[in-house]
């Protein structure tokens, strides 16, 4: 074997393995990632039934339900819209009404979302980025201070975020 | 006062590494032998003095010192004494003091270490470990201080977040860091090559020890984050693909492709510049792991909010590194004198392919980390990238690369035998499609990949083993009998052992995760008395009731286990901690070993009248997921008790004493 096929033996691998791994990522882009969406958006009927997302605001006060078989219904809102969601499961530690939420899951045509993951952070000072920045849009939060009208709720001090740099995302589960 | 000292300490390590950081290259220009000599004992005194610093934090946690604005966030009086300890690390400030001091550390190692590294070598890697320092240091002290004073000092503190109270959470970190920061010392050699221009198997051989260090750390790290998730998070999940665990598997995985190519460039002179290339990508991935969950520019809204200067500091660093290092390599990189190009079939061909695969795994993983947040910067539009793009991507990269494994061990240098390869793991094969099949059939209808995963597994434990038995036994007219085996495989390289058992570990690996197909999970409301079932056992609430720790009052649900015939097999408790000094409850899930497998319960809602919301899994084979990354860092740490890595390079047969910090872990 010439050392010139052998270099190209070499390059043929190296363009092989890549344009594979090029080939899922772009294949696995197109089919799942998952979208984010605040409550106005979903109401304005921007999302179509049965897409998976991400449906992101705070836990409407008075709207959390037991039902029988660990099944909860609660609404979430960004104080514009607000969208019913069931899910079956256990709630995070954090999960509280007038606490931000995250709910991942796919809408179903009457309207309810059904949620098959609620996430919350483990610490009480934390919003998730996506609902803050929703509700940012929406004139209720302010950097460095939270809500705004509900200071008592979530009041985010500098201080008590500490400990949970350390853990990042994962903890939100 | 101690508190004000270890700050000065702290101050007089970054003068000290920055004459670390610049006397080598002043040195080198003007030709002063003295001059250079003095990298030593300043890579010495910051790490001393940096040790003194984190000594003083220390000291003021244990002794709840409240005037310390760090204690008086992450600490208590009631806490326990081991996260008292553990609470030094368990915050920002702290933990970047832990980084520097493992930073240092490493730089004093390289220092103190009698390897024969040609002089030049050794100072120019001085050089840039204590740039590496004297940044951080300067990082440190500009924005993250953790010896800032409050006066009047209040009579308690705010506790450590009770997540972070855990064993598990107290080792993760350090070990974590041991791996992350030990990558600094093959990007210093990295550079220091590029600097000299000439890089050689010498190098290589330098270069290995340290790798080899950090890679095992960093398995160990990663498995621990990943158990500490899987039972306190409630979730029964041991990995998520969230952004912090892959932070993590991205150093990982290019750290591996480095180990397996400085074996090339070791014994075949080949691989050079990518090797080179390979050291600064690998401590570039662990800066930005660093950046993604010190920023915490990917998980919350507060850190840029509350202090934007720590994240721009950080990306940065993360600049002048990554571009300084990749700059310099372009630069550099065609001087290098390059190796020569081999066979195909042939054990360095097989190695080139891991190293592919590798690459590509790991490229796999940043696009889906990164790209969420570079579609945010350019469209604001969110979205998240989870498991499934991450199974669809990395799993068809790691198959392929795992039945390479195998035969990268059989292959010979130069010029291999796919033939003879092929008959010497014939006992693999055959065995890996008898589990597989004979797995398939028994639990036909069950999950598809989980049967496979069980034959790959098989394959990966059987044929290192077959490595070595084969090796023992000898070829051809030259095989040994009886007792002559058991000395020859004695006799063998240790490299060879921890090479057979590293591989033996990944397969260990994969048995676990691919048992993780017929896990079960079960969910219902139950009142005392009542029983759910998950998989082959059944759980039996007895009584819910309170009890207290240390610093938390818990309510627990206490719970009987019972397999299907009904027999008893243990008992499980799990609960709803109350931290009153936080405010937090947090859920403890209770785990019931039975061999390798688990029972895990995770408590819901506790409701009045006495019933309890309750999710029980069934996780057979699961602790081999983490037993197996012990195995694999335990071969990392056989492979660097060899002779090749203690004697000197170039015929010096003098042994060189292992360091403190080159012990192997366990």
């Amino acid at each position: 074997m010439t050392r010139k096929s052998r270099r190209l033996i070499l390059i043929a691998a190296c363009g092989a393995v890549l344009a594979l791994a090029l080939g899922l990522i772009l294949s696995a882009m197109s089919g799942s990632i998952v979208f984010f969406r605040s409550p106005t958006e979903v109401a304005a009927q921007t999302v179509a039934p049965g897409t998976r997302f991400r449906l992101g605001g705070l836990v409407k006060d008075g709207s959390l339900q037991r039902g029988p078989d660990q099944t909860v219904d609660f609404a979430v809102t960004d104080t514009n819209a607000t969208i019913a969601v069931q899910y079956r499961g256990l709630l995070p530690d954090l999960f509280r009404e007038g606490q931000g939420v995250v709910a991942e899951g796919t809408l179903l045509p009457g309207g309810l979302f059904r949620a098959d993951t609620v996430l919350a952070k483990h610490d009480e000072s934390y919003m998730p980025r996506e609902v803050a920045d929703a509700l940012k849009a929406q004139g209720r939060w302010q950097e460095g201070k939270g809500l705004v009208d509900k200071p008592a709720a979530a009041a985010p001090e500098a201080q008590t975020v500490a400990g949970d740099k350390t853990l990042g995302q994962r903890s939100e589960r | 006062m101690l508190i004000e000292v270890g700050h000065f300490a702290l101050a007089l390590a970054l003068a000290l590494s920055l004459v670390q950081a610049v006397m080598p290259v002043w040195a080198a220009r003007s030709g002063d032998q003295a001059l250079r000599a003095v990298a030593t004992p300043a890579a010495l005194g910051a790490f001393a003095c940096i040790l003194f610093s984190f000594g003083a934090l220390t000291y003021a946690h244990v002794m709840s010192d409240f005037s310390v604005l760090n204690v008086i966030e992450n600490s208590h009086t009631a806490k326990p004494f081991l996260y008292k300890i553990s609470g030094v690390w368990g915050n920002h400030e702290g933990s970047m003091l832990l980084w520097v001091l493992i930073l240092a550390l490493f730089g004093a190692l390289v220092a103190v270490s009698r390897e024969s590294v040609p002089p030049t070598l050794r100072a120019n890697t001085l050089a840039v470990q204590g740039l590496i320092t004297f940044v951080f240091v300067l990082f440190i002290i500009t924005t993250s201080n953790p010896f800032t004073r409050v006066s009047p000092a209040p009579v308690e503190g705010n506790d450590l977040n009770p997540l972070l109270q855990d064993f598990g959470l107290a080792v993760h970190p350090p070990l974590l860091y041991v791996g992350y920061v030990g990558f600094s010392i093959t990007f210093a050699f990295a550079i220091a090559a590029l600097i000299d221009g000439r890089i050689d198997a010498v190098w290589a051989r330098a270069v290995r020890p340290w790798t080899l260090i950090a890679w095992s750390f960093l398995t160990l790290g990663i498995a621990m984050g990943s158990y500490w998730a899987y039972y306190e998070l409630g979730w029964g999940g041991w990995w998520f693909w969230d952004p912090v665990e892959n932070a993590s598997l991205m150093p990982w995985l290019a750290g591996t492709a480095l180990l397996h190519s400085t074996v090339v460039m070791e014994k075949r002179d080949a691989l050079k510049v990518w090797t080179v290339l390979l050291a600064i990508l690998t401590f570039s991935l662990s800066l930005l792991g660093t950046f993604i969950v010190r920023s915490g520019v990917l998980t919350s809204v507060h850190t840029f909010a509350t202090d934007p200067t720590r994240g721009v500091f950080i990306l940065a660093i993360l600049i002048l590194f990554i571009g300084g290092s990749l700059t310099l390599f372009a630069w550099r990189a065609p001087m290098l004198r390059q190796g020569g190009i081999f066979a195909p079939i042939s054990r360095e061909g097989a190695l080139v392919m891991n190293n592919l695969f590798l690459a590509a795994g790991c490229a796999t993983v940043f696009v889906g980390t990164l790209y969420p947040l570079l579609l945010e910067m350019l469209t604001a539009e969110k979205i998240s990238v989870g498991p499934p793009f991450f199974n669809y991507t990395f799993v068809p990269l790691a198959i392929p690369l795992l039945l390479i494994v195998p035969f990268g061990q059989t292959l010979a240098w130069k010029r291999g035998d796919v033939h003879a390869a092929t008959q010497r793991l014939f006992a693999a094969l055959a065995a890996a499609l008898v589990v597989g099949l004979a797995v398939t059939a028994l639990t036909w209808g069950g999950p598809m990949m989980a049967p496979v995963g069980i034959g790959l597994s098989a394959y990966l434990v059987i044929g290192s083993a077959m490595e070595i038995v084969s090796r023992a036994r000898g070829y051809g007219g030259n095989r040994a009998r009886g007792a002559a085996i058991w000395r020859r495989a004695a006799g063998l390289p240790r490299s060879a052992w921890g090479t057979a058992m590293a591989h033996a570990g990944v397969g260990v690996v994969v048995l676990g995760i691919a048992a993780q197909g017929w896990a079960t999970e079960g969910l219902k409301t139950l009142k005392p008395g009542e029983s759910l079932a998950s998989g082959p056992y059944v759980a039996t609430l007895d009584r819910v009731g309170p009890r207290t720790g240390e610093n938390y009052a818990e309510t627990t649900a206490f719970l009987t286990i019972r397999n299907a015939g009904g027999d008893f097999v243990g008992t499980v408790e799990t609960g709803k901690r109350f931290y009153p000094s936080r405010k937090m409850t947090v859920t403890e899930s209770g785990l019931l070993t039975i061999g390798a497998s688990q029972v895990y319960a995770s408590l819901g809602e506790v409701l009045p009248e006495g019933a309890i919301g309750l999710r029980l899994y069934y996780k057979p084979l699961v602790l081999l997921i983490w037993l197996g990354a012990v195995v694999m860092a335990l071969g990392g740490a056989i492979s660097l008790t060899d002779r090749r890595m203690r004697v000197g390079a170039p015929a010096r047969a003098r042994a060189k004493p292992v360091p403190p910090g080159m012990a192997p872990a366990e």
